[in-house]
């Protein structure tokens, strides 16, 4: 037993599912609008604006139909820096997940700043998504937001 | 989207997890056993139960079990399943029939697969014994055994197979 702790068996492991799945007839339109390069929000009865759209008021349970565009800019609401990115992250160059504000919404979208050093990055300043060339209806249709000069 | 057959809405997802697995020392211990041909459980020094494979404590003593048991590679089945739905990505074809193992002396079973009968002709309590692969290509896995394979003996009443703590 004695030589057991130093040499204990390793062996690299990988776990992987995948799967289709429906997007749902709202968030398939907010996917469908970022490849035309268009933000979509949903709006409710009281004119609360949730960006990325939402499906339901989550305090009112009021199911959500009624389209708006938002943004494109935004305000940075909160935001985290990176400055070691992990293998699966989409950006490999030092970058912060921030939840971002659009003009016209009520609500914050988490995404990624990158382009930018960590001290330009700070609540309150105002960002504009940078568009993927190789639109595919997903939320990597925005690369990343990158701060206003 | 290349499927014309999906719906517009359907989206490819992934997840995919990486990791590095450290088998600790019980289950080293085991498995080097195992690459030799052997099957080694350990017991517990308090209630006696043998645990394989053995993963270094006792659940129900809450100790640890540093007794090694050199086991038969004879058992019974304790319980199993014919499975019919391919899964994607297993190379073995349905209908086959995954068991839970009993080893003689053992107080707990593990999974593995029953081969050399019939799928309706499986039944709890059939005596089995492992089938090794050639000694050449024994690695540090259970896959050393090929299979388990129904044997020439009378069947066990597994309600006996209960632990009665000594």
């Amino acid at each position: 037993m004695n030589d057991v702790k130093n040499a204990l068996l390793e062996a690299p492991f990988e776990l992987s599912y995948k799967y289709k799945r429906s997007s749902g007839p709202v968030m398939s339109k907010f996917f469908e609008g970022l490849s035309n390069k268009k933000i979509l929000g949903t709006k409710s009865a009281a004119q609360k604006v949730f960006a990325p759209a939402a499906e339901y008021d989550p305090q009112t349970r009021e199911a959500l139909k009624d389209f708006v565009e938002v943004g494109p800019g935004g305000i940075i609401e909160s935001w985290s820096w990176v400055n070691k990115p992990r293998p699966h992250h989409l950006i490999q160059t030092p970058f912060a997940f921030a939840l971002i504000k659009l003009d016209g919404a009520d609500t914050a979208m988490l995404h990624m700043i990158a382009d930018c050093e960590e001290p330009e990055v700070a609540i309150g300043k105002r960002v504009s998504p940078v568009w993927s060339d190789a639109p595919e209806e997903s939320i990597t249709d925005i690369k990343y937001f990158s701060v206003d000069s | 989207m290349s499927n014309e057959e999906a719906p517009k809405d359907y989206k490819e997802s992934l997840i995919h997890l990486e990791y590095q697995y450290t088998a600790g020392s019980a289950t080293t211990t085991f498995l080097n056993q195992v690459k030799e041909g052997r099957l080694v459980g350990q017991s517990c020094p308090k209630c006696k139960a043998v645990y394989v494979p053995p993963r270094g404590s006792c659940p129900r003593c809450g100790v640890a079990t540093d007794i090694e048991v050199p086991l038969t590679d004879k058992g019974c089945i304790e319980s199993f399943t014919v499975v019919h739905i391919p899964i994607p990505g297993n190379p073995i074809v349905p209908p086959y029939i995954c068991a839970q193992i009993r080893l003689d002396q053992a107080n707990i079973s593990f999974l593995h697969l029953v081969q050399d009968i019939e799928t309706d002709q499986i039944r709890i309590g059939m005596r089995v014994q492992a089938v090794w692969k050639p000694k050449e290509e024994w690695t540090h896995s259970l896959e050393n055994i090929k299979w388990f394979a129904p044997i020439d003996e009378p069947d066990v009443d597994v309600s006996t197979l209960r632990f009665q703590s000594s």
